[in-house]
C-alpha cells in the first residue's frame, strides 16, 4: 500500500496536483496504436468468449424522463436473463437506473447477482451544489443502490479549478463508503486527451473505484481512444501502488464488433485480469440485443430477429 | 485471472498460385536460364521448399540487358502521358491483387500479413500512383535542363520489403523513361515474379521491365554488365561499397541506400506511453529488418528505469508466430543466415556485458525465429551498440543532457534516420537540426509517403528515393 493513500483509496492533493501537472499524451500515439488494436482478428472460440464476457459486463441502462417502474421492472428482469432460451448466456452486471427507480430495481434483482446502479450528482451536467450532490448520492445509498455514477464538475474543471473537482469527487466516495462508485469524465466535452488524462487522474486520485467514458446524453459519448488514455491511467496508477481500479465505456457502444475492440484494447494494455464485471463494464441499451444475437450465430450458424429476445 | 486466448486467425493460402520453377522475365516473356542452374526459395516461417527460381549468369544478364536495351527504343518513343497511363494501370492492377501479393509476400519473406497487407501493399500502389502522376510532369520537377534518362537502369533489391523495394525503384525509373533489369533477393523473388506477370498483363511494351533472379553472383555480372548505365542498389553497407568501387572508373550512375543504426531519443519530458509505442514499433517492426529501424533507444537517464520497465511489460504482449495469423505481430527471421548473424551478435553483446531481456514466448518448432530482445547496461564500444543487427534487437544507452544525445546518435557510420520523443517543440527543432540523418521522426516512426524522399548520409548511402527528389535518381543532365 502506498504511503500517500488515504483510507477510501484516496490520494493527497499535493501529489494529485503533481500527477494532474505532469500529465503528457500525444495523439499521434493514440491514434496509431488504437487503429493498429482495431485490426486484431477475433473469431471463433475467443469471439464466443469475448461476446459471453460482455454481456456480464453490462450495465443495462435506461435514464430517461419518460422511465416507469414498468419500464424498469422490464429491464432488470431482462438483466437477470438477458436470454432465456440460452442458459449460458451469463446475466448482465447491473441496471443503471435514475434515483427515484432505485427500489422498483432492486425489487427484481434482489436475489440475483444483479447489482443496481444509480445515477446521481445532478447527472448529467452536475451543475449544482455540492450539498446538493450529497443529498442526491445519499438518497440513492439510502433507496439501496449499489453503485453509484456520478459525474465531474466540468464547470469547475474547464475554469481551471482542479481541485473543485477533486474535492466533490472525495466528498462523494466519503457518502459511498464501500459502495462503488463510477465517476463520469464526459470525454466528449473534455475534447482533447490532455483533459481526458488529467480528468482521469483527478477521478482516480479522489477515489473513483472506476472512471466512466460518458453519461450517454451527449452525440460524440465514448471513444476507444478515451479508452486507450484511461486503460493507461488506471494502469499508471497500479503501478504506483494505488490499487487496482476499474473503467466504465458508456456512450454510443451499439454493436458487438465495436464492443469487442473496447476489449482488446483493455486486454492488451492492461492485461487479462481486467476482463471482468470487477473492472470493466459497458454501458448499454442497444448493445445487448447485438450481442445475443451475434451469440446466437456463433452456435446456431443463424441470425435471429430482434423479437426473438425479452424487451429489455 | 481471467484469460481471453486470440484464436488463430489465418490468412487462406489458396489465393496464391506459385508455380513450381520459374525463368526469367525478359523481352516480354518467361525464359529458362542460360545457367540451367535453379535454387530453392523456401518459407522462413516453416522451411518449406515455394518453388525453385532460377539463377542467372553471365549470359542470361547480357540477354536482359540486350533487352532493356532494345526496349529503350521503343520506351523513348513513347510519349510522358502514355508512360503515365501503363504506370497507373499497374498501380490500380497492384490494388486489386493486393490480397495475392501480400499473401505471397508473408510466405516468401516471414514478415506478417498484418504489415503486407496494411503497410506493404497500400504504399507499393501508392508509389505507382505518385510517379504515374510525375511521368508528363517531369520538366517541371526539376527544370528542362535536368531531364535525360539514364537508359538501361539494374536494380538491385533487398529481402526485407522486397515488393515495396521494387515499386521504390522500378515506378521513377520507368516514369523518368528508363528501362530496367531489376534483380530480387534471391530469398524473396516470388512477388517480382507475380508483378512480372502484372506487367505483361497491362501490355508494358517488350524490354522496358526485365526481371533477372538468383544470387550475389547474378548481381555482380549486372552491375558489371558494359551497357549499363546506372546502378541503383538497397542492401547492405559491405555489398554497397564493393559496387562502388566495381564502378569506379566507368560512366555509370550510381544511387546507394544501405544500413543503418538509428537513434531514438525519449527525453524525461516525452509522453512515455506513446514513446513506447513508438520504439517499439521503430524496432520490431517487421523483425527489425529494416534499414531505418530505430535500433539504438537514447533513454535520458533520470527516466531509464520507469521507461525500459514499461517497454518490457509492452514488449511481453507482441504475439510471436505464423506470419500467415492475422494476430501476429512478429513473423519469422527472413533466412537461416539472417538467423545465424543476429543469435551471433546477441551472443557476444552477452558476453561483452550488456544485460539482455528476451520475451517469454514459444516459439514454432520449423522456421527461423528470434525472441524480441532487448539490451540494457550496454557500452558505446560494444558491437551491439555499433554493428547494424537488423533483428528484433535493441539496444539501450542513456545520455544527461540533449547536447550528449545527439553527440551518441550521431556517433555511428551510419545516418539514415533517427527518431526524437518529447512534448517541446523548440527541442524536436533543436535536436532535428543537429543530427546527421536522413530521415527524423519526431513523437513517431516508421511513417513513409510516396512524395517523401528518403535517403541516408555518411555509410547509409547516398541518392534519394521517394518524392521530387526521387525522380534525380534516374535523370541526368542534358547536353
Amino acid at each position: 500500500m502506498n504511503t500517500n493513500l488515504s483510507m477510501n483509496n484516496i490520494v493527497d492533493w499535493t501529489t494529485t496536483s503533481d500527477l494532474v501537472g505532469n500529465v503528457k499524451v500525444d495523439q499521434v500515439g493514440v491514434l496509431d496504436r488504437v487503429s493498429s488494436l482495431a485490426t486484431r482478428s477475433i473469431k471463433r472460440e475467443s469471439k464466443l468468449d469475448a461476446l459471453e464476457k460482455i454481456v456480464s459486463m453490462c450495465d443495462l441502462t435506461t435514464l430517461e424522463g419518460e422511465d416507469t417502474e414498468g419500464k424498469i421492472i422490464q429491464m432488470s428482469s431482462k438483466a437477470i436473463s438477458p436470454d432465456p432460451s440460452d442458459d449460458n448466456v451469463p446475466s448482465a452486471a447491473a441496471v443503471c437506473v435514475y434515483p427515484a427507480l432505485v427500489s422498483t430495481a432492486k425489487k427484481i434483482v434482489k436475489d440475483s447477482n444483479v447489482k443496481v446502479a444509480s445515477v446521481s450528482s445532478y447527472f448529467p451536467s452536475g451543475q449544482a451544489p455540492i450539498e446538493s450532490k450529497i443529498s442526491d448520492t445519499q438518497f440513492a445509498i439510502d433507496e439501496g443502490a449499489d453503485e453509484i455514477d456520478i459525474v465531474i464538475n466540468r464547470k469547475a474543471f474547464f475554469e481551471g479549478d482542479y481541485k473543485k473537482v477533486y474535492e466533490e469527487i472525495k466528498a462523494l466516495k466519503d457518502v459511498c463508503g464501500e459502495i462503488h462508485l463510477k465517476t463520469i469524465l464526459e470525454i466528449g466535452e473534455l475534447k482533447t486527451y490532455e483533459n481526458i488524462k488529467k480528468a482521469s487522474v483527478i477521478a482516480l486520485c479522489a477515489g473513483s473505484d472506476f472512471i466512466k467514458t460518458s453519461t450517454g446524453k451527449i452525440s460524440n459519448g465514448s471513444s476507444r481512444e478515451a479508452c486507450l488514455i484511461m486503460a493507461r491511467t488506471v494502469r499508471e496508477f497500479e503501478s504506483y501502488g494505488y490499487g487496482i481500479r476499474g473503467i466504465k465505456v458508456a456512450g454510443g457502444i451499439r454493436d458487438a464488433k465495436d464492443a469487442i475492440r473496447y476489449l482488446v484494447i483493455i486486454n492488451e494494455e492492461l492485461g487479462g485480469s481486467w476482463l471482468s464485471a470487477d473492472y470493466f463494464r459497458f454501458g448499454a441499451s442497444s448493445l445487448l440485443d447485438d450481442v445475443l444475437k451475434q451469440i446466437k450465430k456463433l452456435k446456431t450458424n443463424a441470425y435471429q430477429s430482434s423479437y426473438y429476445f425479452p424487451r429489455g | 485471472m481471467n484469460n481471453w486466448e486470440y484464436a488463430e486467425s489465418i490468412e487462406s493460402e489458396k489465393i496464391v498460385k506459385i508455380e513450381k520453377k520459374y525463368g526469367h522475365f525478359i523481352n516480354g516473356e518467361f525464359v529458362s536460364p542460360n545457367s540451367k542452374k535453379y535454387l530453392d526459395t523456401i518459407s522462413p516461417s516453416s522451411e518449406e521448399v515455394l518453388s525453385s527460381i532460377s539463377i542467372g549468369n553471365e549470359k542470361d544478364v547480357d540477354f536482359a540487358v540486350n533487352a532493356a536495351k532494345e526496349g529503350l527504343k521503343q520506351w523513348s518513343k513513347t510519349s510522358p502521358s502514355e508512360r503515365s497511363k501503363y504506370l497507373f494501370k499497374l498501380a490500380r492492377l497492384i490494388q486489386e491483387r493486393s490480397r495475392e501479393f501480400a499473401v505471397l509476400e508473408s510466405l516468401d519473406g516471414g514478415k506478417p500479413i498484418k504489415e503486407s497487407r496494411d503497410f506493404d501493399l497500400p504504399q507499393v500502389a501508392q508509389n505507382f500512383f505518385y510517379y504515374a502522376g510525375w511521368a508528363d510532369k517531369i520538366d517541371l520537377a526539376w527544370g528542362s535542363g535536368i531531364s535525360k534518362p539514364y537508359g538501361v537502369v539494374g536494380q538491385i533489391i533487398p529481402w526485407n520489403f522486397p515488393l515495396l523495394m521494387l515499386s521504390w525503384k522500378v515506378a521513377p525509373a520507368l516514369a523518368t523513361g528508363n528501362t530496367v533489369v531489376l534483380k530480387p533477393a534471391e530469398t524473396t523473388p516470388l512477388t517480382a515474379l507475380l508483378f512480372a506477370e502484372l506487367c505483361d498483363e497491362v501490355g508494358l511494351p517488350k524490354g522496358v521491365f526485365n526481371l533477372i533472379t538468383g544470387d550475389g553472383t547474378t548481381g555482380s555480372e549486372l552491375v558489371n554488365h558494359k551497357d549499363i548505365k546506372k546502378i541503383a542498389f538497397t542492401g547492405s553497407t559491405s555489398v554497397g561499397k564493393y559496387i562502388q568501387k566495381s564502378l569506379a572508373g566507368r560512366d555509370v550512375g550510381l544511387t546507394l541506400e544501405l544500413g543503418g543504426k538509428a537513434a531514438n531519443i525519449v527525453y524525461n519530458d516525452a509522453a512515455l506511453d506513446e514513446a513506447v509505442e513508438g520504439v517499439v514499433n521503430g524496432i520490431f517492426f517487421n523483425q527489425g529488418h529494416v534499414c531505418c529501424a530505430g535500433s539504438r533507444l537514447l533513454v535520458q537517464e533520470d527516466i531509464h528505469d520507469v521507461f525500459i520497465n514499461k517497454l518490457e511489460k509492452r514488449m511481453q504482449t507482441l504475439r510471436v508466430g505464423n506470419p500467415l495469423d492475422k494476430n501476429t505481430d512478429i513473423g519469422a527471421i527472413n533466412s537461416k543466415d539472417q538467423l545465424d548473424k543476429i543469435t551471433d551478435l546477441v551472443n557476444e553483446g552477452v558476453s561483452d556485458g550488456g544485460e539482455l531481456f528476451q520475451i517469454e514466448c514459444e516459439l514454432p518448432k520449423n522456421g527461423f525465429w528470434f525472441k524480441p530482445s532487448l539490451f540494457t547496461g550496454v557500452q558505446a564500444n560494444y558491437k551491439i551498440a555499433t554493428e547494424e543487427i537488423f533483428g528484433p534487437v535493441l539496444t539501450t544507452l542513456t545520455f544527461r543532457t540533449p547536447d550528449e544525445a545527439v553527440e551518441i546518435a550521431n556517433n555511428t557510420e551510419y545516418g539514415l534516420s533517427a527518431g526524437i520523443w518529447t512534448e517541446k517543440g523548440s527541442k524536436i527543432l533543436w535536436t532535428a537540426d543537429r543530427l546527421d540523418a536522413g530521415v527524423i521522426w519526431a513523437n513517431t516512426f516508421n511513417k513513409f509517403d510516396p512524395a517523401s524522399p528518403f535517403g541516408g548520409y555518411k555509410e547509409s548511402g547516398f541518392g534519394r528515393e521517394g518524392g521530387r527528389h526521387g525522380l534525380l535518381s534516374y535523370l541526368k543532365a542534358s547536353s
